[in-house]
């Protein structure tokens, strides 16, 4: 096998503009920023509040869906949701709807005065922003809208071909879509953000082993589902006949996606409301070394391989932010309303109001470094590849000790290469000993997984993982 | 809204459809918590469309909009036709489905009190308090509180001539007490973790539950644990009480007997089965005292699986999951029904809303209550480990190894419940573990818990599932291991 060929690496196109046949309907119509403002003005006419917010979300999304090596769910929707925070005397609350006609904005307008009305006054509910100015990015690609479901079906329909050509069932999914969200309220804010998403995943299976490769992106022009497939493929193939090793604390290759999975784990760590709650695992440590030096995180929304609007929930932009530096953690997150109770700045991170939770990083980037997989499996006298771990949960809040298992392409490396694939681990592993841990970092890339939203990380080779109990497959 | 779910059929026919069924749902939705005696969240929603699943060219298509107008529905219809014709690039076989007649009925769960016509007023009053009763208790560092309530309307029609209407009213509740000391986080929720309980139901629920009567035990208990002892390491005799247990049961039993998983449907997200169809009638699941059934009837009691009918228009049914120990069911639809040579649905197919498409999901997936009274199980054991409230849970693709983790454990020495301890945890192999169980409570001590968040299929998709059981002794079982440095 080749770890170097791993699939968020994938940046060949999908291949020339074929015409395709679209299906024999129109193809869904996403509303014009000019008609979502429309409609925002429309509700904010139809509140009597002190302050009212509108926040509407648009989308149109497909997914076709294989296993068994055919296709066996195919689904597309189409959805718009109105959202209307209003606020009387220090008090807010919150009524969606997606029912856009008068009676039904009338009714979504005034759900949301009786509940703003019928509680308590809150504590330093601070007044709506006026408007703001954000960084541009740019999300959208036509390419990834118009992919119709037959696009999907002939690409599913070669990597079914590969599989049943190689002796293996693929199963995995191919989804687009675009969305629309707009922010306004009645200080005369104005956000809007429009985005495609493109993802391919799947798995390959062999007679008892498995591959297993994924990526995404808002243009479907850098997914190649086949290379992606290959590249599952091979990893099946190569781990056919697992052998068990003993669990314990191994040297561990952690591909992208694992890494992913693991450190996302931490994100809402970083929310100032976190700390004040002292539920995070960095109360009182900021500023102390908790991790390796060779560890920097930062939320950054403009980040090219980023996704996702340039403005919070409230509509403040998104500033980027250093969270941790050489392994010490810096800085948090706050939404205004935080920042004041923990005398900070706010940085555009709020959740939509009213919420509990405050505020969270939803736009991690590690910093990287730049050993290959490859060169990480070279220098390895004896430890364990991971493509994929599952089922990841928290143990323990404060160390930040998780569970999980390994799955879909482990294998044992000794004396610098790959020598065969092994059968799974459950591991139970402290993620800020683990970033202490860190002797090689790859280059950071986007990376998707099942338990965390995309992020870009590195590859990382740890040392002292912990694996407590071997499996049977 | 029947003219919109006859207009996605007729349409979905003269495109072409060989079979289509569409639902039309209308949902509501209220969200309450509280942090620290002040309002949280706050929120409403609902939600109106139609999801319209075509069988056409022997291939799935499913569309969806909330568009309501007889374009945009005519027009959704068209796309799950088109896009079932682009599924046939790659088919392998013509889907093939177990025969079910067509029923035209009504079906509502019972309740008395509606909770959307409960004053706001009164909802957030008992958070509140609840809230005050455990940030009174010295030590305790964050107190969360929450309700939601949850009525979804449906309007099923098919191309077999079924047209059922059902509406399913949800309540659920519940606590959180954390407290931070030291290097270390703890914590105690009530009556379960993760939300609470939750049933199908009107807010005479909530106030069973009594969140304030029990907040300050739970404010002092997540006090408490800092203190307790850790949990050991070795093999060692457990309790399970029910809560925990029927999470227990969701992980190691509910979706392992799923077909769709079974049958590789699920491989490349949820997983696989440890369960192949030779196990059917085979396998000894578990010792020969326990029993399990997947019932969706009205009758097993008001739990987040039960219903009238499922989103595929077959009425709900109890299947034996296990009897006496041994493997006996899976959880089908009429699609894998079929494709194992079942003669009917098990009915099993939810969707979480218009639109997602229906897929297997459990029922009321429940451990049969056993013989014993609480106190007999607990002074007829030594040496032993009272686990309660799940703290995490985490199991493989297959569903066989497990490892789960409560909030607070007891020590049961000499038969009487003794020392607190902090952190525990127990793992092991599916089988292995419910071939250990040798006593289960009786029905006195059952309880039909709900778990709101199962999360499966791609597009992921949120359900209601519900568990009952009574808390359960299991022996020679692996403990402390999650913690463990070695």
């Amino acid at each position: 096998m080749s770890p170097a060929r791993k699939s968020a690496k994938v940046r060949r196109p999908a291949g020339p503009a074929r015409k395709q046949t679209g299906p024999a309907v129109a193809e869904v119509h996403l509303p014009s920023d000019a008609e979502l403002r429309r409609l925002a003005e429309r509700i904010l006419r139809l509140s009597d509040a002190d302050e009212t917010e509108v926040e509407i979300d648009t989308g149109a999304d497909a997914l076709t869906r294989f296993a068994n090596n055919t296709i066996h769910q195919n689904v597309a929707e189409h959805t718009l949701s109105v959202s209307v925070r209003t606020v009387f005397d220090g008090r807010t609350a919150r009524a969606t709807t997606n029912k856009t006609d008068d009676d039904s904005l009338r009714r979504v307008v005034a759900a949301s005065a009786a509940l703003a009305r019928s509680q308590p006054k809150i504590p330093g509910l601070l007044p709506m922003p006026g408007k703001q100015k954000y960084e541009k990015v740019s999300r959208y690609f036509a390419a990834t809208a118009a992919a119709t479901p037959v696009d999907r079906a002939h690409s599913v329909a070669r990597v079914c071909s590969q599989a049943v050509k190689n002796g293996q069932t693929s199963a995995g999914i191919f989804s687009t879509g675009a969305s629309a969200m707009a922010l306004a309220n009645s200080r005369g804010l104005w956000a809007v953000h429009r985005q495609t998403r493109a993802e391919f995943s799947v798995t390959m299976m062999d007679k008892d082993s498995s591959g297993w490769a994924k990526a995404n992106s808002p243009d479907l022009r850098r997914l190649d589902p086949e290379a992606l497939a290959a590249s599952a493929s091979q990893k099946a193939s190569a781990s056919r006949n697992p052998r068990e090793v003993e669990h314990g604390h191994w040297t561990v290759i952690l591909e992208p996606a694992a890494v992913l999975d693991l450190v996302g784990f931490l994100f809402y760590d970083f929310a100032g409301t976190a700390v004040l709650d002292q539920r995070s695992c960095f109360n009182k440590r900021m500023g102390k070394k908790v991790m390796g030096a060779n560890i920097s995180l930062r939320d950054d929304v403009t980040h090219p391989l980023q996704s996702g609007p340039p403005f919070d929930g409230e509509g403040m932009p998104r500033q980027r932010v250093s969270l941790v530096e050489a392994g010490v953690p810096k800085n948090l997150v706050y939404t205004r309303s935080t920042a004041r109770k923990m005398k900070a700045k706010p940085t555009g991170h709020g959740l939509p109001l009213p919420n509990q939770d405050g505020e969270a990083p939803l736009n991690l980037v590690f910093d990287g470094g730049t050993t290959s997989i490859d060169e990480m499996v070279a220098s390895t006298d004896r430890g364990i590849l991971l493509t994929r771990l599952w089922y990841i949960r928290e143990v323990e809040p404060y160390e930040k000790v998780l569970t999980g298992m390994t799955r879909d392409g482990s294998f044992l490396v000794e004396a610098g290469r790959i020598v065969s694939g092994i059968r799974n681990f459950r591991f139970n592993q402290g993620i800020l000993e683990m970033l202490s841990n860190v002797e090689q970092l790859g280059p950071p890339v986007r990376a998707a997984g099942e338990e965390s939203f995309e992020m870009v990380v590195p590859a990382m080779k740890v040392r002292n993982f912990h694996f407590s109990e071997v499996t049977k497959f | 809204m029947w003219e919109w779910a006859n207009l996605a059929l007729e349409t979905a026919r003269v495109r072409g459809a060989s079979f289509a069924d569409a639902r039309v749902v209308d949902l509501r939705l209220r969200n309450l918590s509280t942090k620290n005696g002040q309002v949280g969240t706050l929120s409403e929603q609902e939600s109106l469309g139609i999801g319209v699943r075509a069988l056409a060219a022997g291939c799935w298509g499913f569309a969806s909009t909330d568009h309501l107008t007889r374009e945009h529905v005519q027009a959704c219809a068209a796309r799950a036709v088109s896009i079932a014709r682009a599924s046939a690039l790659a088919k392998r076989h013509d889907v093939v489905m177990a025969p079910e007649r067509a029923y035209v009925d009504t079906w509502q769960n019972p309740f008395i009190k509606d909770p959307f016509q409960i004053p706001l007023e009164r909802q957030l009053d008992l958070l509140l308090a609840a809230d005050r009763e455990m940030s009174g208790i010295k030590g305790v560092t964050l107190a969360e509180s929450s309700m939601e309530f949850r009525r979804l309307e449906q309007w099923y029609a098919s191309t077999l001539g079924s047209r059922i209407h059902q509406v399913k009213m949800v309540s659920g509740a519940g606590t959180m007490a954390m407290s931070f000391a030291g290097d270390e986080i703890q914590k105690r929720s009530y009556p379960a973790s993760f939300g609470g309980q939750h049933q199908l139901g009107g807010y005479e629920l909530i106030e069973s539950l009594d969140l304030v009567g029990n907040a300050a035990r739970v404010g002092e208990e997540a006090v408490a644990l800092h203190k307790a002892e850790p949990c050991p390491e070795g093999e060692r005799t457990i309790v399970l009480e029910s809560s925990q247990l029927g999470l227990q049961i969701h992980e190691s039993i509910g979706h392992p007997i799923e077909l769709d998983r079974v049958l590789g449907m699920e491989a490349n997200f949820a997983g696989m089965s440890f369960l192949t169809l030779d196990k059917l009638g085979t396998l000894r699941y578990a010792s020969d005292i326990v029993n399990v059934v997947a019932d969706a009837r009205l009758a097993h009691g008001p739990g987040l699986g039960t219903f009238g009918y499922d989103d595929e228009g077959v009425p709900a049914q109890c299947t034996e999951i296990i009897k006496d120990g041994l493997f006996t069911g899976y959880l089908s639809n009429r699609e894998t029904a079929a494709a194992i040579g079942l003669s009917r649905s098990g009915g099993t197919m939810r969707g979480e809303s218009w639109n997602r498409l229906p897929i297997i999901r459990m029922t009321n997936v429940s451990l049969l209550p056993g013989t014993w009274r609480y106190e007999d199980l607990l002074a007829d054991s030594d040496d032993a480990i009272l686990m309660e409230t799940n703290r995490s849970w985490s199991i493989d693709d297959r569903r066989y190894h497990f490892q789960f983790s409560t909030e607070v454990g007891w020590e049961i020495k000499g038969g009487k419940k003794g020392r607190m301890i902090k952190n525990p945890s127990y793992s092991g192999i599916t089988t292995e573990f419910w071939n250990s169980c040798d006593a289960i409570c009786s029905r006195d001590d059952w309880t039909l818990w709900g778990t709101p968040n199962c999360g499966k299929g791609q597009p992921m998709q949120t359900m209601g599932t519900g568990h009952g059981a009574s808390p359960s002794r299991f022996r020679n079982i692996r403990v402390g291991i999650a913690l463990a440095k070695g």
